[in-house]
């Protein structure tokens, strides 16, 4: 049986102190092959400051069937902004 | 006559585009297509590398050639390249095995050059020496797998190791060239560059399960432009498109 | 296969009406999870079978300026497709299996690449109007519905953006050389010119498949809009260096504001596509050959791996 090797997630980091952001995936059998190969696929513009891999089948996600009781719940708190919140006249920096 | 520091750049130019050519030769022939990314990559330094030290060669030689005509242009016996790197790429195991041998040596070699007196000749090898490292890791980590995975990928890779290992005294080779240079502290002495290299080889070798071989017959000559027949299909190869625009 | 309950078709709909994305875990019908896997991985396939004409050139590429941005073109294409493989893989195939699909001729790439490359204006000719052509259909498909897709195409568009002036500029270099090198560069005018063409597809009243794709929005443009919007920016670019266009009926439309084309040779497509091209076998031969020998590599790194926990 023939072997493309394992399917790798990658994120890549544009900047030091940015974000990182799913950027696609690679085959590798290692974590030293995956990020070498994460390199030379993803980053050939030298547009990076820093890489993650991690194998696809690590990856859980939610599902849509899950989004009305997971994410839900949430929508209503909006004591959990900012903006909710009257400020005195005049106070600054707050 | 070519002048010592001439020659000497012909030796790291040559180096670097006669090794960036049978790179580039793997182009759509990878084992996976990352590892076609990896192989161009590694071929876009060396001819990137090529280019800028025949730029430099090309601003002071006598007979006002530029690069592409120095790259292109010149035959067979005056090209400086070691004969490791025009040895045919044969399988996967020969090719990274030699860009292996070759890169654990490229990397001591241009640290060194990083603090030539030649500003142009450090520039270019500070920039060098980080490609290498790389390159020298991408290999050694395939050099693990390739003795750690199967009975076949160990026995190639041995095999590739044995046939390649007669090709590396000639990197160490002190002339009179090197010494001049040496003297002028523009070059590097490469004699003490060469225990440092056999034990990074040996470690990395050894890691894979890998035996290296006795030091046995050395071939020579790429250093004196006396080079194997391979050299001579590479140029014609090289010198196709290149003649095509002169017409 | 599974049915979609009337609850998750209905969300399809919507997104789709909505022109939301749609992500590899939204429920999907069927038809079209497996109408983006044909298209996609053919679009894979043509990515990396297109690096074989290009890759005719590199070692003999004219400079050293030319080797280094033709490698890294070629290199970009084999990125790509490794990008629209990766987008494939989202819908549950694996790159095992497209490439089975290839080697067994169940999956099609584009025939463009049965076209020889014969002198070092062909390379000109390609990045000028192969490319130029596919980066006008990849920049409608930055629209398309589903979203892995969509984000391969905006990081191919973007990569892409170099490869066409590169090709353009080869083209006009040759155009202000010499005499030879001026016959060069329209005779690869010449050939490439109706292919580059029929790149597009068959004209939209005999393209099968495409209602589907409009409805799901994979394709957001029909094949004759995209071929003329190439003819239209194209014809001036030809003008502009000297080369001539190919075709005697040419002819600028005052109303409409377009250049018209004379008939396009479609029995030669249709040949092409079935087998019959120039290079289809070499190409063919190649892939396979090239995965037979890398198969003991891939083979070793899965196994040291298992041994070994690097």
């Amino acid at each position: 049986m023939d072997t493309q090797l394992d399917l790798w997630e990658v994120f890549t980091q544009s900047k030091p102190g940015q974000p990182y952001r799913h950027a696609g995936s690679v085959h590798a059998s290692d974590r030293q092959m995956a990020l070498q190969n994460a390199r030379d696929s993803y980053t050939r513009r030298g547009e990076t400051s820093g890489l993650w891999v991690v194998r696809s089948t690590d990856i859980a996600a939610t599902t849509l069937d899950d989004n009305p009781s997971f994410f839900g719940p949430n929508d209503d708190k909006i004591y959990r902004l900012p903006t909710f919140y009257t400020m005195p006249e005049g106070a600054k920096n707050i | 006559m070519e002048s010592p520091l001439l020659q000497y750049l012909f030796r790291l130019g040559d180096d670097s585009l006669i090794l960036g050519h049978r790179l580039a030769e793997w182009c759509s022939r990878a084992p996976t297509l990352e590892e076609d990314l990896a192989l161009t990559n590694m071929s876009l330094d060396h001819i990137g590398r090529a280019k800028m030290i025949l730029e430099y060669a090309a601003s002071f030689e006598a007979l006002g050639r530029d690069a592409d005509e120095l790259a292109f242009g010149r035959d067979e016996r005056h090209y400086h390249n070691l004969l490791i790197t025009e040895v045919p790429n044969g399988d996967f195991a020969v090719t990274m095995v030699r860009m292996f041998l070759f890169s654990a040596f490229d990397v001591l070699r241009l640290d060194e050059l990083s603090s030539s007196e030649d500003e142009t000749l450090a520039g270019i090898a500070q920039k060098g020496v980080k490609e290498s490292r790389y390159h020298r890791r991408h290999a050694a980590d395939w050099i693990w797998r390739l003795g750690k995975g199967t009975d076949e990928s160990h026995r190639r890779t041995q095999q590739a190791l044995n046939s390649l290992w007669g090709y590396t005294a000639e990197m160490f080779d002190m002339d009179d060239t090197e010494r001049v240079l040496l003297e002028e502290g523009i070059g590097c002495d490469l004699h003490t560059l060469r225990e440092i290299w056999k034990k990074d080889v040996n470690e990395v070798f050894t890691n894979a399960g890998l035996t290296l071989p006795e030091d046995g017959y050395m071939h020579r000559g790429g250093r004196n432009c006396v080079h194997t027949e391979a050299l001579g299909h590479i140029i014609a190869e090289m010198n196709y498109g290149y003649a095509m625009m002169q017409a | 296969m599974t049915m979609l309950t009337e609850s998750q078709s209905e969300f399809f709909e919507a997104k789709i009406a909505r022109d939301e994305k749609i992500e590899p875990r939204d429920p999907m019908p069927d038809d079209y999870r497996v109408h983006l896997i044909r298209q996609i991985s053919q679009h894979a396939h043509s990515e990396v079978i297109g690096m074989q004409p290009e890759g005719n050139w590199v070692t003999r590429a004219p400079s050293l300026r030319a080797k280094l941005i033709l490698l890294a073109k070629i290199q970009d294409e084999c990125g790509h497709g490794l990008y629209l493989y990766s987008a494939a893989e989202t819908l549950g195939i694996s790159r095992d299996e497209m490439l089975a699909q290839l080697h067994a001729g169940r999956a099609k790439y584009s025939s463009i690449f049965n076209y020889p490359t014969l002198t070092w204006a062909d390379i000109g000719a390609i990045g000028w109007l192969v490319d130029g052509a596919a980066i006008v259909n990849q920049v409608s498909l930055q629209r398309t519905s589903f979203g892995p897709y969509s984000r391969a195409m905006v990081r191919i568009c973007k990569e892409e953006s170099f490869h066409q002036r590169q090709g353009y500029e080869i083209m006009a270099q040759m155009m202000a050389g010499t005499p030879k090198q001026r016959a060069m560069a329209q005779d690869a005018m010449n050939r490439w010119w109706a292919p580059s063409l029929m790149m597009f597809g068959p004209p939209d009243n005999d393209s099968p498949r495409s209602h589907d794709a409009f409805r799901w929005k994979i394709k957001r443009e029909s094949n004759d809009t995209l071929r003329q919007r190439f003819i239209d920016k194209t014809v001036q670019q030809a003008e502009v260096i000297g080369l001539t266009i190919p075709d005697p009926d040419l002819k600028f439309n005052e109303v409409t504001g377009h250049y018209e084309i004379g008939p396009l040779n479609w029995k030669e497509f249709y040949d092409v596509v079935k087998g019959n091209g120039p290079c289809n076998q070499q190409r063919m031969a190649h892939h396979i050959r090239v995965h037979e020998e890398g198969a003991w590599v891939r083979e070793a790194a899965q196994k040291a791996m298992e041994q070994v926990n690097h």
